[in-house]
């Protein structure tokens, strides 16, 4: 991984706010999709499609490539326009989602869109998917290269049973190559996760089973950067990332408010949140106005 | 009279014929595919013996993965090793893969379109003792309904290990079927199998009933054709192991060659093998038709015989599903 330069983090924001509009504008297109999430984790997601990952969006099949295991497949809209934004393929597609026939399905389909690592939306077998790869590398070690597996988990998907499952199995496998990252924003559908079902202590649970925990402002990319790279350096076992976010970031009226979980803006709505989100809240003037 | 053609046990019809469980035909085909493909994988649930995985263990221990009792977790992980180019091989009781992680298998699975193989010991009631909670008698309806889904329900061990090995190479998800109590060696090296194809194992050109099995009731279907042979009453036995896709050519000719047919499962009547064939010769040749097989009820502890007995699956049921066929011709 590059170190991270004054530079590149103003870089980082820019992309973080091109993909929070492009969420905006491809939920308001949709009709439908969830809005608090993809916004939460656009930080997250530039700091790793644009500096952490090694990949290639010109040869999304390179064999040596890391791989980005999505769990909570219903924050696509962050990660199909992020994926756009870095290469691979139009950002002009992002306004298909969830329409008939588009490879942006409502909830990742590698049918449709191959270049996705796994389908993925019924919550909580995502992280065992990459308990999996992180296996199968482990025993290509000696003809492959040296790779990580990413897992991007939501907070309310530690309410399946599954997730734990996963956990055991790779702390007992001593999973070094496997970095959880859990977007920890306190939200579900029905509330606040401590509400509906409380996960607290969240970082105690991790490490009481093994893990190595970080937990950092999902928001902060030095933040997000310098955890991935001591995540990276634990090689005896499993590593999780909590981040803490806040849920529809970027957009006023959306943050911290359940009840835009699983919901998109109306076309009032999406104005004011491009709007916001074009001007910096006010801070700059927009190219519309 | 017997189908020379298929090369079937010489012994079959003896009162010693050799009996073997049809699990360990998987254990000896995991090894043999094992041997041959360096990326196959085993992973499994905390049945490692009675799922006979552990030669498979034994042989190629950087090759298993011991998962715990957490059958979700072992779909899922499967998949993922899969999606790095292994052919991983899950066992555990069907009741719990696929009964526990049906969900796990549809998704991470055969949605995610990722190669496994999926083995599900003790299924059906012949499990015995065990009682009701182990006896899966949904899994092949279960299965059945996934799309790129093959489901196998080999009738004895040789089958199931030539199921086994065949599974490496088909590139999609499989399901096999296997049992856990000795059953009766029908097969020899040397009979035929393809995945896909059922087999005619007794009987030829027209008959009075043909009757359609499959797992280890294809033997009794065997004996009662026997039996109806004393009567004067010809039937034919169609083994179908490949339960999807189904062959749909075979049992339809059965059904032109008969003009009645009964089918034959340790299974639900919903959604097994009965249902296949309905669904098949509704639209290719509809015949009278009846079904062996469990009736919307759960099982119980018992052995293997009485259970099957008390859930219509014997010998003598057989027999008359197929009078009642002809009858209804």
């Amino acid at each position: 991984m590059q170190s991270l330069t004054d530079e590149k983090i103003k870089f980082l924001e820019e992309k973080a706010r091109e993909i929070r509009i492009s969420i905006i504008e491809m939920l308001v297109s949709a009709g439908s999709g969830h809005s608090a999430g993809p916004l939460g984790m656009a930080d997250v997601f530039a700091a790793l499609y644009f500096h952490i990952l090694r990949h290639d969006p010109k040869v999304p099949t390179w064999p040596s490539r890391d791989r980005l295991v999505l769990s909570n497949g219903h924050i696509c809209p962050v990660l199909y326009a992020t994926m756009a934004h870095a290469g691979y393929f139009p950002v002009e597609e992002l306004l298909t989602l969830r329409k008939f026939k588009s490879r942006l399905q409502g909830h990742p389909h590698r049918d449709f869109l191959p270049m996705l690592e796994s389908s993925s939306g019924p919550l909580g077998s995502g992280l065992s998917q990459a308990v999996g790869m992180a296996l199968g590398d482990r025993m290509d070690k000696g003809k492959a290269n040296e790779k990580f597996i990413y897992c991007l988990m939501s907070d309310g998907e530690l309410d399946e049973g599954q997730s734990w499952e996963a956990v055991v199995s790779a702390a007992k496998y001593r999973l070094g190559n496997l970095i959880a990252i859990i977007d920890r924003n306190n939200i579900q559908i029905d509330g606040y996760t401590e509400d509906v079902m409380p996960l607290e202590p969240l970082s105690h649970k991790f490490e009481s089973f093994g893990w190595h925990v970080e937990e950092i402002d999902g928001h902060n990319f030095p933040a997000i950067i310098e955890a991935v790279g001591r995540a990276q350096a634990v090689f005896d076992g499993p590593s999780v990332i909590i981040a803490r976010t806040i849920p529809g970031k970027g957009v006023s009226f959306m943050e911290r408010d359940f009840h835009w979980h699983g919901i998109p803006p109306d076309k009032e709505q999406a104005k004011k949140a491009l709007h916001e989100l074009r001007t910096l809240g006010g801070q700059i003037r927009s190219e519309h106005q | 009279m017997i189908n020379l053609s298929q090369k079937l046990n010489p012994k079959l019809f003896d009162k010693k014929v050799d009996q073997v469980p049809i699990r360990n035909g998987f254990g000896d085909g995991l090894l043999a595919t094992g041997e041959k493909n360096p990326d196959v994988v085993g992973l499994c649930a905390d049945l490692t013996e009675s799922t006979k995985m552990n030669l498979f263990r034994e042989k190629f221990p950087e090759r298993f993965f011991e998962i715990g009792v957490a059958e979700q977790n072992l779909a899922s992980v499967a998949s993922g090793l899969s999606a790095m180019g292994k052919i991983p091989y899950i066992t555990s009781y069907a009741m719990f893969s696929p009964g526990r992680n049906w969900e796990q298998i549809r998704t991470t699975i055969c949605y995610n379109n990722r190669h496994v193989i999926i083995a599900g010991s003790h299924a059906g009631v012949s499990v015995g003792p065990d009682g009701g909670t182990h006896q899966a008698i949904e899994d092949m309806a279960i299965t059945r309904v996934l799309p790129r889904m093959t489901v196998i329900s080999p009738c004895d061990h040789i089958e199931a290990r030539k199921a086994t090995i065949a599974a490496a190479d088909l590139g999609n998800a499989v399901y096999i079927r296997l049992a856990r109590e000795k059953t009766p060696v029908i097969t020899t090296d040397e009979t035929p199998f393809e995945v896909g194809k059922a087999q005619v194992y007794y009987g030829s050109g027209s008959c009075d009933v043909g009757i359609i099995a499959t797992g280890a009731l294809v033997y009794k279907a065997l004996k009662v054709a026997e039996e109806l042979k004393k009567q004067k009453i010809r039937a034919k036995v169609l083994n179908v192991s490949t339960i999807k896709p189904i062959d749909t050519e075979k049992v339809t000719d059965v059904a032109k060659s008969c003009g009645a047919v009964v089918t034959v499962e340790e299974h639900q009547i919903s959604g097994g093998l009965g249902s296949a064939v309905a669904e098949a010769l509704s639209q290719h040749f509809p015949v009278p038709h009846e079904f062996i097989g469990v009736r919307d009820q759960f099982g119980q502890s018992g052995t293997p015989d009485e259970l099957l007995e008390h859930y219509g699956m014997g010998e003598s049921h057989i027999l008359e599903a197929c009078k009642k066929a002809i009858g209804r011709k």
